[in-house]
């Protein structure tokens, strides 16, 4: 429940502001767009599948249209033929609205940054980029990191009448995964690799 | 049947008109005049010993070297060719390439597309290839029902396999480089 827990002062009351009230239901549902452009997209796809569950996050319910969208990922090379599109795509998105770019290519050109003649040099040219996710393709753990930083922008947003952000805040979250205890220190360590070194040794007959 | 007794049968029907033969190659070929390619090519598609039926692709290959230091030792003169693919279904694993060799500009005048006449009519296939080699490498197939530009944007400038092509430096305020 996040920051739910411990609030309730009184049976069924709470305390908070309006302004933190609608920032954490606007961040627990994140809207992405369906927009798969090239191979980032399978891996987009396996982020939104049971794996990885980006439905954890409140953002797996990928809409085919801009206009129920909060949120667009870049998954994939954006050409210039492409650019357009994305650039309207992002116009019909209502406000408040966000953009990831996912990918070495959505970036700033990646592998087609030399020799791509129709290659936008990243998709930054064409929309404004909130979080840009590097890779090639970035695993979907990366692309849960950059939904995170997103969801960090959504809770420091202020005041109603404005669409966007009004400060970065500092993100809360850094990415860094706590090892299971078994790994936790060096010797621990060396006794588990020692122990599943057995496990796996083959049976003498 | 083998390419090269293939290539025999055309050379029999054709005789001078068949420019040049190679037949040691990995996809023996033979290459023929732009004036005679339609009818070489009814020709392999209505025989019923050939019956090639089947267009697998069209090329457009651009022989040119760029680096002037470089283009004397290239071994060819300038020009670009369109190579024609065929199989037949009826005679299962029988293959045949037919080159067309064209200067790399009409007249000799840079911007103006070298013609080549369309196989639509023979291979209705030909449609979306003949569009991908008029796109990336300039080749105008004059007889075609609707050459357009297939990959690229409608307003794109140039022709991108072209070796002396130049990358566009923005495209429609997009900075390109």
């Amino acid at each position: 429940m996040g920051w739910l827990e411990g609030q309730f002062q009184e049976e069924g009351f709470l305390v908070t502001t309006l302004e933190h009230a609608v920032n954490w239901a606007r961040q627990s549902s994140m809207w992405p767009m369906t927009f798969g452009l090239a191979c980032c997209a399978i891996e987009m796809m396996a982020t939104g599948a049971s794996k990885y569950d980006m439905d954890r996050f409140g953002a797996g319910a990928f809409r085919a249209t801009p206009r129920q969208a909060d949120l667009m990922i870049v998954a994939g090379t954006v050409n210039f033929k492409m650019a357009s599109r994305v650039r309207r795509l992002y116009n019909q998105m209502p406000d408040p609205k966000f953009v990831i770019a996912m990918g070495a290519c959505t970036c700033g050109g990646g592998p087609y940054y030399k020799y791509g003649y129709n290659v936008v040099k990243g998709v930054d040219l064409v929309v404004p980029v909130d979080v840009y996710v590097p890779g090639c393709p970035p695993r979907p753990e990366a692309l849960l990191e950059g939904l995170m930083r997103i969801q960090d922008k959504v809770k420091g947003m202020k005041g109603f009448s404005k669409n966007q952000p009004v400060d970065v805040p500092i993100p809360s979250r850094t990415g860094y995964v706590q090892l299971p205890p078994e790994l936790a220190d060096p010797e621990r360590a060396n006794e588990f690799a020692k122990r599943t070194k057995e496990q796996a040794a083959p049976v003498k007959a | 049947m083998t390419s090269a007794e293939c290539i025999a049968i055309v050379e029999e029907k054709f005789g001078s008109r068949m420019k040049s033969k190679k037949l040691d190659a990995l996809d023996p070929f033979i290459v023929v005049d732009t004036s005679d390619l339609l009818d070489v090519c009814r020709f392999l598609r209505d025989d019923r010993r050939l019956a090639f039926d089947l267009l697998n692709c069209i090329s457009g290959v651009d022989y040119f070297e760029p680096d002037p230091k470089k283009a004397p030792k290239s071994g060819f003169e300038p020009h670009v060719e369109v190579v024609y693919h065929l199989s037949s279904f009826a005679h299962q694993g029988q293959r045949l390439v037919v080159k067309v060799s064209l200067p790399r500009w009409k007249n000799d005048k840079a911007g103006e597309l070298p013609e080549v006449p369309s196989v639509t009519s023979i291979w209705i296939a030909a449609d979306w290839h003949e569009r991908e080699v008029y796109d990336l490498s300039g080749i105008w197939f004059s007889g075609h029902p609707d050459l357009t530009r297939i990959l690229l944007a409608e307003d794109w400038v140039g022709h991108p396999l072209r070796k002396d092509y130049e990358f566009p430096l923005e495209y429609h305020g997009i900075r390109g480089r």
